[in-house]
């Protein structure tokens, strides 16, 4: 290995996250599905020639992939050892969730970029698709038992053989999608992501030599770690412990159980999941790599200097119990893992906020809450699925109240716009709203929760929801409380009264005819700080926009408030000293 | 002619510090700059200091074009007026909840105001489908007890959006009509009017905000008109929009929101013009100031426009702008090594006060600025801008030392500087990147424009980072945006969300539309009441495949009279689509999202030879000495020159450094700095 300046570093530090960054935005540009298009579920990077780190990750894509797609590209180093190497031109592609992935839905093309005979590292892309077979349009099936259910499974395979692009996998990909065009376009959107990627790096390392680059991936990963040691090192040693429950998996109606015990010694930190739930039958399993990869978006949410790069984790220690919850093995359920994830983020702010309550935030709402609507077009018989993330409210913080209508932390998804899907389905929306006492009261409050309705203008449709925190609800910090639960509402019958999900946030078949509506309430962030902390007028504010409740101002925040704002002082302070 | 004959053009740029004024008179065959404080309480006081320091005589001017930040500086000071919004029951909240974003990828601390607050916001019973079919019709009564509840909680301005009225806006004008019987003033702005396009939360933020700024940009038009009348002065005053072209003061008060990047555009339109003269017409504009480096792409000579932009996070106005990219590098970027022993840049500036170290007001952390100082590349004793006697380079030296000299391990302060111009250099080019080879084009066919103060110190790096052919420095790199603003063009833009499919389209109507749009641009354009060359209609389809999110701009020709051809878009779709992404896609579907009308006046355009360095001066008389400079590892004895002294034709080799009152020019070993017909500074390799 050759030495390298602090310069010459610093500049192919930003050469090379602007290849990845280009790569990112080639896809967002060309994908078909909105998923990829607007909710930006994608990523892009490069990768270790031996290992399959992560050596530099586009900033613009879902922040869950920085940890995960190391171990895709590693699944793809041990198979072709396997197979008997690999040749120049070659790319691969698979969604196996088990080894290195996250759920079916997201693609991965894998390719190993070739120098002198040798591979010098690898490009990868992932990508989520709107549809890969399963039971459930879209595939966020709560009812799945096995994988088998949720989608079909892609293992490792060539999609181009030394360069020759094989139209047979493609025509295995589109025969098992509800919606072949998208998938198709999505493919192709991601190819043009690998080549540019391609191009640009080869351009970068006739500039630069290979040896300086290769250098600089070695120093770049040594100062990740440097930078992660000096953040754990801030903080005080000692365990920090915290607990939380996810509602149930769709199919037992059961919670739970999550634990995470945070250990600082000296620059070093260990996360302990012992005490975690075993795996489950329904789909809230999530694997290995995917635990780690949720871990590293939660301290990259608190301590943001650090990079998108393997070193990080090199500090880390992490104790996941074997054929627990958080090691989902083959063929367990794992579509819903965003769930999981959202909760062991969660998790990680409750921990670290016992040990630095300068540096973390209330909870944010915790659930992605994939609906569906889908049914025929009645004029051409055309299917059609319109499939969404909805928002809510993130957490409270030391600056201010929470944000509200937020995105999920693991994603940087914005929302489609509402006439636009209009435009696109059968629906008319009635309300898309902010909920009123959806934020978890704190001396900083909780963001906002939202509320949607939306209304059959079909015949018929069926209906599914896959979200969480309908029983346990976004916590606050450093004293603040929880936000409001999740909650679904849909029609109990032709003649109408409402119903609610029996397994709380998760529902498959719920029948619709024109005219009936669902009705979906988000919920907000946690507090921060204790609610009787925050100052009355504040709270008065919060009530005179609707924010809050004259009943929650005086319930929560001990203020005495009328509808209009107008501030009771003397009985607020009677009320306080109570 | 006698002097109060009214034949003067003035261009006038007010930005933060100064005011900036470009005056030509075209009779005369001369031009004159000036630059005066800007007067941030009543930017009406700078202006009107300026014009006469300008041109002397009042009465002179026939024309005055205006490039404002009255319009940005409401929304990002959050100073605009009491605002209502009008909305569509159930919806109320779409200005708040905007896209469900943040504003940063990571941390979750991002918080929002909306211009509008909760109790502001209030919802009539109404609806229109996706279809255009009007399910409730609006009922009028409704909307004028909404706009009274509005006005009792001190609304001055109301916005009245309704769920897809993109489609059909049968009851936004009927609310309209509602507002405007019982409204006390003319602050009022529809959705409708000004972005029919799909997308509620776009739609409803440009409409709010245009409302927001109507009372603070109309009364500071009406301060300019009337210190313009008691200085009977007749000229009229056009304003620079945000996507370059210029508009009536009396469209600037009806949509102030297409001023929200008036400066800047004004400075990129000069640039264009500028270097297209000067035989470049492809070029990457570069404005460096204290915090940001703003870079656009000119093709042709014509400016690439983005569809919308964001002015703060969630403040977004969709409306089309000349696209500028902006990274957190510039003069004022402070340079720090991070935890893991990485020299970074930016994006943290010390602005312009405090400033960087060498500025002596508090700051203690070295910037760009300083780094510049210590190598010798500005004269301390000759700082631009006028507002210091001398820069501090003792200071800057330490500050060097102290925060990256010493955690990087480099022997010398000069080693450390240069690492961070070498860094902010890489972060610079990589913004020049994003505009060029992002977009497909070859840098090598491309020349950098600096302007403002501080980019053509860095030109001569960047040219080389980024393989460009050249850059080329105006000869008043500080006025550029005035200047500007005295040759941009009449513009109107249209917009109309079709949303069919091109097999389904309708070719003679989307011909009518065309027509229909072309003539009331036109009406526009030509009330302006300005000398125009000619007029030219730009049309445009946003168009996809079925399935798709993202547009690709489809340019087609539309020439009046001439049947619009259904295998012609289509044809012009698939050109378009290979262009950005290169694979075709077979046996998909194509959508017509929008139609884009754009019409143009053009105006006059005076001969920038004007400009031109007298005759009979010559190089020898503008060699004012020399002074050693840092570049690459080693001292270099520089020739130091006056700039505006030089005579055309003059070549300088590197190393040396061309100093103005507005900006210092650097010219690397290796390098030439000569200089054009029009006065301007061409950089490139020696050999």
């Amino acid at each position: 290995m050759g030495t390298i300046d602090p310069v010459t570093l610093a500049v192919l530090n930003g050469r090379l996250e602007q290849i990845a960054d280009e790569m990112d935005a080639t896809l967002f540009r060309s994908a078909f599905n909105p998923i990829i298009a607007e909710a930006h579920d994608a990523s892009h990077g490069l990768y270790h020639a031996e290992t399959g780190e992560t050596l530099v990750q586009g900033k613009s894509g879902l922040p869950i992939f920085v940890g995960a797609m190391a171990f895709a590209v590693k699944t793809v180093i041990d198979k072709a050892a396997r197979d008997g190497g690999l040749e120049e031109g070659d790319v691969y592609i698979f969604n196996d969730p088990y080894d290195g992935g996250t759920h079916l839905s997201d693609f991965r093309l894998v390719q190993p970029i070739f120098r002198d005979g040798k591979v010098f590292c690898y490009l990868a892309s992932v990508g989520h698709y709107h549809d890969v077979g399963g039971n459930v349009p879209g595939n966020y099936n709560p009812a799945a038992t096995e994988c088998f259910q949720e989608g079909f499974l892609m293992p490792p395979v060539k999609l181009f053989e030394a360069g020759r692009f094989r139209q047979d996998v493609v025509d295995i990909l589109q025969a098992n999608s509800r919606l072949p065009n998208s998938l198709y376009g999505d493919l192709n959107g991601q190819i043009n992501a690998l080549k540019l990627g391609e191009g640009r790096l080869r351009d970068l390392l006739d500039e630069y030599g290979d040896t300086t680059v290769a250098t600089a991936f070695e120093e770049l990963k040594a100062r990740a770690a440097a930078l992660m040691r000096a953040q754990i090192s801030s903080l005080p040693d000692g365990v920090y412990k915290a607990g939380d429950f996810l509602d149930n998996d769709g199919i037992v109606d059961v919670p739970l159980p999550l634990q995470l015990a945070i250990t600082v010694a000296g620059d070093r930190l260990t996360l302990d999941f012992t005490g975690s739930a075993p795996a489950c039958l329904g789909p809230v399993n999530i694997a290995r790599s995917t635990t780690i990869a949720a871990c590293y978006v939660a301290m990259k949410h608190v301590f943001q200097e650090v990079p998108a790069n393997a070193g990080v984790l090199e500090p880390i220690d992490f104790v996941i119990p074997d054929g627990s919850i958080l090691d989902a093995r083959a063929p367990r359920p794992v579509g819903g893992y965003t769930e999981t994830i959202l909760r062991l983020i969660d998790l990680s702010f409750q921990a670290l906020a016992q040990a630095a309550p300068e540096r973390v935030n209330g909870c944010a709402y915790g659930t992605i809450n994939a609906l569906s609507l889908a049914g025929y077009r009645r004029e051409d018989g055309r299917r059609w699925v319109m499939f969404s993330f909805f928002g809510g409210g993130h957490g409270g913080h030391p600056e201010g109240d929470g944000l509200n209508h937020g995105n999920a932390p693991i994603s940087t998804a914005t929302i489609p716009p509402l006439e636009i899907l209009e435009a696109a389905y059968p629906v008319m929306f009635k309300q898309w709203a902010l909920r009123a006492d959806s934020g978890g009261p704190g001396r900083n409050r909780g963001g906002l929760g939202a509320v949607y309705e939306i209304e059959l203008l079909e015949e018929q449709a069926d209906a599914f929801l896959f979200g969480e925190r309908g029983r346990y609800a976004p916590a606050g910090v450093v004293g603040g409380e929880a936000a409001a639960l999740n909650r679904f509402t849909y029609p109990a019958g032709l003649d109408g009264g409402a119903a609610h999900p029996p397994m709380a946030s998760k529902m498959v078949g719920i029948k619709l005819i024109q005219g009936q509506s669902v009705l979906l309430e988000t919920p907000g962030g946690g507090g921060y700080g204790a609610p009787v902390e925050r100052e009355p007028a504040r709270v008065a504010e919060d009530v005179r926009l609707g924010y809050v409740s004259v009943a929650s101002a005086r319930d929560r925040y001990r203020v005495v408030v009328s509808e209009d704002g107008t501030l009771d002082e003397q009985a607020t302070s009677e009320l306080r000293a109570a | 002619m006698s002097t109060n004959t009214p034949h003067l053009i003035a261009g006038v740029d007010v930005g933060g510090t100064f005011t900036d004024v470009f005056v030509l008179d075209e009779a005369a065959g001369t031009a004159r700059v000036a630059k005066v404080p800007s007067t941030p309480a009543n930017q009406a006081v700078g202006f009107l200091a300026g014009l006469e320091a300008g041109a002397g005589d009042l009465t002179a001017l026939s024309t005055v074009v205006h490039g404002t930040t009255v319009g940005t500086n409401a929304l990002l000071e959050r100073k605009g007026a009491a605002t209502g919004i009008i909305t569509t029951a159930g919806f109320r909240d779409v200005l708040e909840m905007r896209r469900r974003d943040r504003p940063r990828t990571w941390g979750l601390w991002g918080q929002f105001e909306p211009v509008v607050p909760r109790d502001r916001r209030l919802e009539v019973v109404e609806r229109t489908l996706a279809d255009g079919t009007v399910r409730a019709a609006v009922d009028p009564e409704a909307v004028k007890a909404a706009a009274m509840r509005l006005h009792d909680l001190g609304c001055e301005a109301v916005a009245i959006v309704f769920i897809n009225a993109y489609a059909n806006a049968e009851n936004e004008r009927a609310a309209l009509a509602a507002v405007r019987a019982v409204w006390p003033n003319d602050y009022i702005t529809a959705s409708h009017q000004i972005v029919p396009e799909i997308r509620e939360f776009e739609r409803t933020s440009t409409a709010a905000l245009n409302a927001y700024l109507q009372p603070p940009v109309g009364r500071y038009l009406a301060r300019l008109e009337q210190a313009l009348g008691e200085a009977h002065s007749p000229a009229q005053v056009l304003i620079v929009q945000s996507n370059g072209g210029v508009m009536s003061v009396e469209t600037a008060r009806k949509v102030p929101v297409r001023t929200a990047l008036s400066g800047p555009a004004a400075g990129v339109t000069a640039a264009a013009h500028i270097g297209s003269v000067a035989g470049y017409p492809n070029l990457i504009t570069c404005d460096m100031g204290g915090t940001s480096f703003d870079v656009s792409l000119v093709v042709e000579g014509e400016s690439a426009l983005a569809a919308q932009t964001s002015i703060d996070f969630g403040l977004v106005v969709r409306s089309p702008m000349i696209e500028i990219i902006t990274i957190g590098a510039g003069g004022g970027s402070i340079a720090r090594v991070d935890a893991g022993g990485l020299l970074q840049v930016g994006p943290e500036s010390a602005g312009s006060d405090p400033g960087p170290v060498c500025y002596g007001l508090g700051n203690t952390r070295p910037t760009v600025t300083d780094a510049n100082l210590v190598l010798g590349r500005i004269n301390a004793d000759r700082p631009i801008g006028g507002k210091l006697d001398r820069l501090d380079v003792t200071a800057a030296r330490q500050a060097i030392t102290d925060h990256v000299a010493l955690p990087l391990g480099l022997e010398s302060a000069e080693a450390a500087a240069e690492a961070v111009i070498r860094v902010a250099n890489a972060k610079m080019a990589g913004a020049i990147r994003v505009v060029s080879i992002e977009r497909g084009h070859d840098p090598k066919e491309f020349v950098a424009v600096p302007f403002g103060g501080g980019g053509s110190l860095h030109a001569g790096a960047l040219i080389r980072e980024v393989g460009l052919k050249k850059a080329l420095v105006p000869r008043y790199p500080g006025v550029t945006s005035a200047l500007g603003c005295t040759i941009a063009d009449l513009r109107q833009d249209f917009v109309e969300t079709w949303n069919v499919l091109l097999d389904d389209l309708d070719a003679t109507a989307l011909r009518a539309a065309v027509d229909r749009l072309s003539e009331a641009g036109t009406k526009t354009v030509r009330g302006a009441g300005v000398t125009l060359e000619g007029l030219e209609t730009v049309v445009e389809l946003d168009m996809l495949y079925v399935g798709q999110t993202h547009t690709v701009a489809v340019p087609i020709d539309a020439a009046a009279g001439k049947p619009v051809d259904k295998e012609a878009v289509r044809a012009a779709f698939e050109t378009a689509y290979a262009a950005t992404y290169g694979r075709l896609l077979s046996g998909i579907s194509m959508r017509l999202m929008n139609l884009r009308v754009a019409v143009v006046g053009k105006r006059p355009r005076f001969d920038l030879s004007l400009l031109a360095p007298e005759e009979g001066v010559t190089v020898e008389a503008a060699i004012r000495g020399k002074r050693d400079i840092y570049v690459d590892g080693a001292w270099h004895d520089a020739t130091i020159v006056d700039r505006l002294a030089l005579p055309v034709g003059a070549r300088i080799e590197g190393p040396a450094v061309l100093e103005q009152s507005d900006t210092t020019i650097l010219i690397e070993p290796g390098l030439v700095g000569e200089v054009d017909t029009y006065g301007n500074v061409l950089i490139g390799e020696s050999s």
